[in-house]
């Protein structure tokens, strides 16, 4: 039984079981790992560098790769990583400043591109390719192989069945061909081959079955595993390819899908700004639904942004865009990501002049859009300082006894801004680039009060209040802008990412599922205790590992032989005993 | 409200019956220990041959303690008790979770609660689905006794109200994804008590003298290692197809929700370490000097990487599926 022409990996054992099941994979006896190969000082270089390859291909290689790569995953869901949350990993340093200089320094914070992590895939893949290109070419020159021969004796088989009919060896065979065939002509069950035997072994001549099925098993094997390498390369491909831009737009604005525009923006290394496609879009208005019930009370229900999109050609449309419905334009999706408040905020300085006019994008910090942001002005009238206002918008505020205040609930019911105030030099002219939300308020002098306290000013919608140290006046529009964050992808590779993944799992499916079965039948005419003449039938199963349905499969054979004299429930399980 | 409590009542119980059915089964278990001791001391050989040369799984057919026929229905009065308050407590079990998905207005698995009663209710119902058939009734008292320790975990430690969820949750998606790694798992859990059980009926057999104490008699009644093999294999194989498609699903699921098909979030690493797991199982199953034993030892690994996917990684890391309803999400989901 053995596979001639058949490649195999170093170390895989997947071969036809025969004889019992017992015997096969997890007898206790089995020993560990034996050391593989030659040795090594007889083999030259090129022997060296054939022994490696033949390491790196085999089976156990690979599974010392696969429980490598499982381990190596780990660390980045323990770690902050610089792809998920850069500003984590900043603390993260700060906090441990050796150990985290040493993490850094392998790789820690970024485990999915650090050079152990690829190496160990890329190996793994390496290995995948030497196992599988064999194994396909292989597997296409066996394509068209037929059943092995009708073994002589069929005692040593795990299932067997006999019986005896009335019909003739001819119309056994052919019955039994005929069902193991199955009804579908161009996709049979088994294939098989119908042969005739000369007398021997105290038999006269009989006529014989050979049936194989299960080629597909290999077949979906290999297609599960290319699959994979297709993915790899896809994914690959898409990175290379892919952009991806983020954008705050508040209600009534809009962006233009231009590198500019985008207030991130990432881009692999095959991109170019021509695939921008040059649409358009406007946010026309936003709604948001808040649970107000005492279970869930305050938690989002649903977010939808209403927009509309002027296309390259000048058309224009509504759409709208929800937090699991993207908006798909030329190719490229648009995300809502995120969305909060940007309140209208005008600041004159201390000479009335005009210092700030804007929309601020306040960003939301808890469940009730208590919303952190900072406003710097710049100083527009000679001998005025920049001032730098600092604060928490609150949708709906309650101020406590103390003075202190809090959102309630994320929906505008009650809007309050509560603002601290810092002047000083607050870099804006030094060219050098800022984070918009964060203020660095360590070189800057507080507004206090007599009692040393720092300033907090109460601004309503639609009041304007003096600024201490007679720094001006700030105002808060009437009407409390949303915003949206909006996440706008274009990755070319996604249909191949997709394809491959469920050619992945067909293989997967069709390789495990796919029972590789033989089974032979033997028919002769003989004559019974009574001497009467009657046709003996034997059959024997034999399956690839271990094969619960095996014997069932020699049952429903042996069910197929037309005529046959006996309950087949008295013969099934007789050959077995040994 | 009063459906949601209906529905806490009915889970305890399910909690209850299943207890009832652990007991009954582990007598079951330890009677036919005995049962079994007696005709091994009439007969050694037959019942090494009876057990061993089926490569199918069937116990009380095989073992002569099941042919000599007189007494064998008093003894297994206790099965019968077993059997029936395991159908009892998933059948409580499910109209628990129905009214659990009534109360709160949505598919009844989006937090951890109601995973862990899902998870238990799939191991259940796999573990019968089983026995329809064939007489898997070793496996009951682990499958019940499992699926009680994770219901009263679910009670005690995980509750949340009945609510609906965030809008990153409401798609279809939750229905195939959530469900299927749901169903995954129910069918992991029951893999991982056939190999358990191999890998200590494999030690008794080959003699660990701490195993052969007479409390551990009951091993002898549980099918041969290489039968559990085949088992857990069998289970693993289908579980494994079910976690592919888990991740293929999810990551759809991510790509139409946060803009990315894959970001290495904590609950992604983890269900690729457990998919890597389970492959190296796969291929280990078919690598010389890795079968058998060493095998088994994936299934464990695995399944205990299952274990943390569903508990660890909710409570400990915070990532974007957070959503064991126990902490409040900072953001609102969007």
């Amino acid at each position: 039984m053995s596979e001639k022409a058949t490649y195999r990996p170093e170390g895989i054992n997947d071969a036809f079981v025969e004889g019992r099941a017992d015997a096969g994979p997890s007898s206790p006896a089995e020993g560990p790992a034996r050391p593989a190969g030659p040795s090594l000082p007889t083999l030259g270089w090129r022997g060296m560098l054939r022994w490696t390859w033949r390491q790196l291909t085999s089976m156990r290689v690979a599974l010392m790769l696969l429980m490598l790569l499982a381990v190596a995953a780990v660390p980045g869901s323990v770690l902050p990583q610089r792809g998920q949350d850069a500003a984590a990993v900043l603390e993260y340093l700060g906090d441990h400043p050796t150990l985290g200089e040493w993490l850094d320094r392998f790789g820690f914070f970024e485990v999915y591109s650090s050079v152990w992590f690829s190496a160990i895939y890329i190996l793994l893949f390496v290995s995948l390719v030497g196992c599988i290109v064999p194994r396909t070419l292989a597997h296409a020159r066996n394509l068209r192989n037929r059943p092995p021969r009708t073994p002589v004796r069929f005692g040593r088989f795990p299932a067997t069945a006999e019986t005896s009919t009335t019909a003739s060896p001819d119309e056994v065979v052919e019955a039994v061909a005929g069902h193991l065939r199955g009804p579908l002509r161009r996709l049979p069950t088994f294939r098989v081959d119908v042969g005739s035997e000369e007398p021997r072994l105290g038999r006269p001549a009989t006529r014989t079955v050979a049936a194989e099925r299960g080629y597909l098993r290999e077949t979906g094997n290999l297609v599960f595993h290319l699959a994979l390498l297709g993915l790899l390369v896809s994914v690959a491909l898409g990175q290379l390819m892919h952009y991806r831009g983020q954008a705050i737009v508040t209600e009534g604005r809009g962006f233009a899908n231009a590198v500019v525009d985008y207030d991130t923006f990432d881009k692999g290394a095959w991109f170019r700004p021509a695939s921008l496609s040059p649409f358009s879009m406007t946010l026309d208005s936003f709604d948001s639904e808040f649970a107000s019930d005492t279970v869930a009370f305050a938690q989002a229900r649903d977010f939808t942004a209403h927009v509309t999109v002027t296309e390259p050609d000048g058309g224009q449309h509504s759409d709208q865009i929800k937090v699991n419905s993207p908006l798909t334009v030329d190719g490229a999706k648009i995300y809502l990501q995120g969305n909060g408040f940007a309140p209208e905020i005008t600041v004159k300085d201390g000479a009335g002049e005009m210092a700030f006019s804007g929309r601020v994008p306040f960003l939301p910090e808890d469940t009730m859009y208590t919303s952190r942001g900072v406003v710097k002005v710049p100083d527009v009238s000679e001998g005025q300082e920049q001032i730098g206002l600092v604060g928490y918008f609150l949708p709906t505020a309650v101020v406590d006894q103390d003075g202190s205040a809090r959102s309630v609930f994320p929906q505008p019911q009650n809007p309050l801004m509560v603002l601290e105030v810092y002047r000083g030099d607050l870099g804006l002219d030094d060219g050098v680039p800022q984070n918009v939300y964060r203020l660095d308020t360590a070189s800057l002098t507080p507004s206090v009060d007599e009692d040393g306290e720092t300033i907090k000013l109460l601004v309503k919608p639609g009041e304007t209040v003096e600024l201490p140290d007679g720094l001006g006046t700030v105002t808060l529009g009437q009407d409390v802008p949303r915003y949206v964050a909006l996440d706008l992808r274009y990755d070319p590779s996604l249909a191949w990412v997709l394809t491959f993944s469920l050619l992945a799992l067909a293989g997967l499916a069709v390789s495990l599922f796919t029972p590789r079965r033989r089974v032979w039948v033997r028919s002769w005419e003989t004559t019974d205790d009574d001497g009467r003449a009657v046709t003996h039938v034997e059959l024997a199963g034999l399956a690839r590992g271990d094969d619960a349905g095996l014997q069932r499969e020699v049952d429903k054979a042996l069910a197929a032989v037309p005529g046959h004299a006996d309950d087949p429930d008295d013969h099934q399980r007789t050959a077995t005993e040994d | 409200m009063q459906i949601a409590e209906l529905s806490v009542l009915l889970v305890w119980g399910a909690a209850t019956a299943l207890t009832i059915a652990l007991v009954a089964f582990a007598i079951d278990l330890g009677r036919r220990t005995e049962a079994r001791a007696e005709a091994h001391a009439e007969a050694r050989t037959p019942v090494a041959v009876g057990a061993a040369s089926r490569p199918t799984l069937a116990p009380a057919s095989t073992v002569p303690g099941a042919r000599d026929g007189a007494s064998a229905p008093a003894r297994r009065r206790a099965a019968g008790i077993a059997m029936s308050t395991t159908w009892l407590g998933t059948a409580l079990l499910l109209a628990a979770i129905v009214l659990r998905g009534l109360a709160a207005g949505r598919t009844p698995w989006a937090n951890m609660y109601e995973f862990t009663l899902v998870g238990s209710f799939m191991a259940l119902a796999v573990f019968l689905g089983m026995n329809v058939r064939k007489d898997f009734k070793f496996l009951g008292a682990f499958v019940t006794g499992l699926s009680v320790l994770f219901l009263v975990l679910g009670l005690n430690v995980f509750y949340v109200a009945a609510t609906g969820v965030q809008p990153a949750l409401q798609n279809y998606w939750l229905v195939i994804h959530v469900g299927v790694a749901i169903s995954a798992t129910g069918i992991f859990t029951v893999a991982f008590v056939a190999s358990v059980l191999q890998l200590v009926r494999d030690s008794r057999d080959s003699g660990s003298p701490y195993l052969q104490r007479p409390g551990f008699r009951w091993l002898d009644r549980v099918p041969t290692p290489t039968s559990l093999e085949a088992l857990s294999f069998r289970l693993n194989a289908v579980g494994f197809v079910l976690w592919t498609f888990t991740i293929i699903g999810g990551a759809i699921w991510a790509e139409h929700a946060w803009g990315r098909y894959w970001g290495w979030d904590p609950k992604e690493v983890w269900s690729f370490v457990i998919w890597v797991v389970y492959a190296a199982y796969l291929h280990a199953r078919t690598t010389r000097g890795w079968d058998g034993r060493r095998a088994a030892w994936f299934v464990i690994v695995g399944y205990l990487c299952v274990l943390f996917n569903f508990t660890g990684v909710n409570l400990i890391f915070n990532g974007k599926h957070s959503y064991s309803g126990l902490n409040t999400d900072t953001t609102g989901g969007a």
